[in-house]
């Protein structure tokens, strides 16, 4: 009995490893901590009924961001883990078997687990708010797609320790990770977290487009709406097109693996090819899909701070639709060496050559934006300014590789890595922080301290140029991305070391980051104005934080930035202050099924990881069962009597 | 769409009779056997099967969007419309782009 545990145990958990080994007391010790927090504070209940069951779009967001958040923690100690391998030629830090599993987890948790519920937290969070809404169109099913992406994330996540990480790279490319290549059960958490994420990200797209389209407050026509919700929609359209095709190539991975299968094999008819072919139709939607919003987010910033009318309103919307569109049309560009010949690849390049010209336009609205502008250099402005320079010299990379003949020099070298990290880190990071500062304050009722943000913000950008410009070199060198070392005689180790030196420093200003927020909580300065940027938009018009209905009535929206002439006409002729009047506000219920649903689409991944058909089952019909309580359920709304509302707005208002 | 019913969009609800829903599901019937029995009874071969096929699943298509999902009862701004045709232009690409990739891939064939 007891050599049968041990031999199941030495298999089902990672052993051998003293970093995976420190990983698990972490593990261990963070769970017991929190468990023996709850029960001491007695906050069970509050958990439960304050998080875990809501609906409030608001609290999702912020759910997200916390996650997004954890999620860059890991993703950045993987990113410093190879660093490190990488600082000296011929180190051993890493076995090269280690190393492949943590380029691998590095792209997937950054991407899919840290970029996209970032991205989500802030759609939640401000969307709402800005068209005068009181909640998303659907906000059962957007406590749904949190839960699930949460659970994804945590089935992927916990091949860290359980089982072993997945390895081969983060589009899992076949031959390698079919099941003759990669028998474990790495590959199969990949494909299963990302599955069970996956449904969530595309309930979020259909979500908020139906809130965009159809929830806007009266007389907001959608040419008078702001740039963020544009941006939103533009990258859920991309959502609700792109992700099935992800979900239906995992799908048939999954059946190789499972099945034995031969879409993606080498023999039996099968084409790894067909697999790139299919996961880059998602993949390069995917890129825009997290950039957009970010665009989104930039043009809010630099007309709030430059204190001016966004400059080409029409032609920022036509940009990113067409870029939302443009983005089907590229994806061969990720394999211009697969040999398609010049006819595919000519066509190729010429498209994504195209996609530069509406990015374009973008940067120069936001440069005319600030044209004769009154800037202030808050940290949102800040990053704004950081991003147009680093995103200017990624895009500038970027046309340089959509050169098809030029690419099979540059294809999967050094170049390409410090490419997409300049437009991922440049573009989408800078702008979801970028966000996180503007927003803070509505989110939380207080402004985050600007002289740690600075530092932190200073400290990310040398980091970031240190650890990415060097890379641009070596791979004209001749390094070759996901290398797990190299020799004396390579002469590449000076600038692998100034590169280690500056993914430290983003290491640092993350760190900077967490102080700021610790710091700003211990000496909070409450924002009494609602409005601390002098904003622009309708979240400025509410309370920070906004009443969980957001608005006691909806506004009547009569311009594009509506807020700001409000403000101007209140300064012409004072409000008369006749009180507006209440009606009952029509609001969803808590609701503890998306939580419970996902934990079983959790067991079942599970299952279906190791192959346990009994958890497969069960955690199937714990899904079905969720979903017919649900249909059966009438009791899922309720309206706030007048007088809550009344009590509510005196104590906010004062 | 009342001020104060936010959480239902409801204005975008159309239902049909109970007539449309007959004829519908009568129509979707009969597509489905056409193509069962022909595959089951080898009517056809080679690639008339393929257009029977073929026929029957687009045919089975246009009656889903038509009587169940009232494609043609939607008010403006039809965005149902939009989204399908754009829906349609993607697959498009999806199929087409692949055969051409695929195709004429010099190191596969």
């Amino acid at each position: 009995m007891w050599e049968n545990v041990k031999s199941f145990a030495s298999e089902f958990f990672v052993t051998g490893d003293p970093l995976i080994y420190g990983a698990d007391i972490s593990i261990v010790l963070t769970i017991i901590g929190i468990v023996f927090g709850l029960t001491y504070f007695k906050k069970w209940g509050w958990l439960w009924r304050e998080w875990l069951t809501t609906v409030d779009h608001k609290k999702i967001g912020i759910m997200y961001i916390l996650s997004a958040f954890l999620m860059l923690f890991r993703g950045g100690v993987d990113a410093l883990l190879m660093r490190a391998q990488l600082a000296m030629p011929e180190l051993n830090l890493l076995a090269p078997d280690h190393y492949n599993q943590i380029f691998t987890t590095h792209g997937v948790i950054m991407i899919l687990f840290m970029a996209m519920p970032f991205m989500f937290g802030l759609f939640n969070v401000v969307v709402p708010l800005q068209i005068g809404a009181r909640d998303v169109a659907y906000p059962f099913l957007n406590a749904l797609s949190f839960w699930l992406f949460f659970f994804g994330a945590m089935l992927f996540n916990l091949s860290f320790v359980i089982g072993g990480s997945p390895d081969s790279g983060w589009l899992a490319y076949p031959p390698y990770s079919e099941r003759m290549f990669n028998p474990g059960v790495g590959q199969d958490f990949y494909i299963w977290g990302i599955q069970i994420s996956g449904i969530g990200s595309l309930m979020t797209g259909i979500n908020f487009i139906v809130t965009i389209l159809k929830m806007r407050a009266p007389g907001m026509k959608l040419m008078k709406m702001p740039m963020f919700p544009w941006s939103v929609l533009s990258s859920c359209i991309a959502i609700i097109f792109s992700f099935p095709i992800l979900t239906a190539t995992l799908a048939l991975l999954f059946l190789d693996r499972y099945l034995g299968a031969h879409f993606f094999t080498l023999d039996g008819g099968g084409n790894p090819m067909m697999y790139i072919n299919l996961i880059w139709m998602w993949g390069h939607p995917e890129v825009y899909i997290i950039v957009l919003p970010a665009f989104g987010i930039y043009s809010e910033i630099v007309s709030t701070f430059a204190k001016k009318k966004l400059f080409g309103y029409k032609s920022m919307v036509y940009a990113m639709m067409i870029i939302s569109i443009l983005s089907f049309l590229v994806w061969a560009h990720h394999f211009f060496t697969m040999g398609s010949g010049a006819d595919v690849n000519a066509f190729f390049a010429l498209t994504t050559m195209l996609i530069a010209i509406p990015t374009g336009v973008k940067v120069f609205n936001w440069l005319f934006t600030m044209f004769r502008g009154k800037i202030t250099f808050e940290t949102p402005m800040l990053w704004t300014l950081g991003f147009i320079v680093c995103f200017l010299v990624g895009g500038m990379t970027g046309v340089l590789l959509s050169v098809a003949p030029a690419d099979f020099q540059f294809h999967n070298s050094y170049f390409l890595v410090a490419h997409f990290h300049n437009t991922i880190i440049g573009g989408v990071v800078f702008g979801y922080f970028a966000g996180l500062y503007y927003w803070w304050p509505k989110l939380f009722g207080f402004k985050l301290n600007e002289r740690i943000g600075k530092w932190a913000f200073w400290f990310w950008n040398i980091g970031f140029y240190a650890c990415f410009m060097p890379q641009y070199v070596l791979g004209l060198m001749g390094m070759t991305r996901r290398l797990v070392t190299y020799g004396w005689d390579k002469g590449w180790w000076e600038m692998n070391l100034v590169s280690t030196i500056g993914a430290g420093l983003m290491g640092i200003a993350f760190l900077f980051q967490v102080w700021q927020i610790v710091y700003s909580v211990k000496h909070l300065q409450k924002d009494e104005t609602g409005d601390p940027w002098n904003g622009r938009t309708l979240e400025w018009s509410i309370p920070s934080p906004a009443p969980y209905y957001n608005f006691a009535t909806l506004p009547q929206v009569s311009s594009q930035d509506e807020w700001w002439e409000e403000k101007q006409r209140r300064e012409r002729e004072p409000l008369s202050l006749a009180p507006p009047k209440l009606e009952p506000i029509h609001m969803p219920k808590n609701s503890g099924i998306p939580f419970v649903m996902s934990m079983f689409w959790f067991a079942a991944g599970f299952g279906f990881v190791f192959d346990w058909l009994w958890l497969t089952i069960s955690g199937l019909v714990g899904v079905a069962v969720c979903m017919l309580v649900h249909s059966f359920n009438y009791d899922t709304d309720y309206y706030i009597p007048v007088e809550d509302i009344k009590r509510t707005e005196a104590a906010i208002r004062g | 769409m009342t001020q104060h019913d936010m959480t239902h969009p409801h204005d975008a609800e159309t239902q049909g009779s109970l007539k449309s829903y007959t004829i519908g599901f009568l129509f979707s019937i009969v597509l489905t056997i056409i193509p069962i029995t022909a595959v089951l009874y080898g009517w056809a071969e080679g690639m008339t099967n393929t257009i029977v096929l073929m026929t029957a699943a687009v045919l089975q298509f246009v009656v889903q969007l038509i009587y169940f999902m009232h494609l043609r009862e939607e008010k403006k701004p039809r965005y149902n419309l939009v989204t399908l045709i754009l829906g349609l232009i993607i697959l498009l690409v999806i199929v087409i782009g692949s055969m051409w990739i695929m195709l004429f891939n010099m190191v596969a064939t």
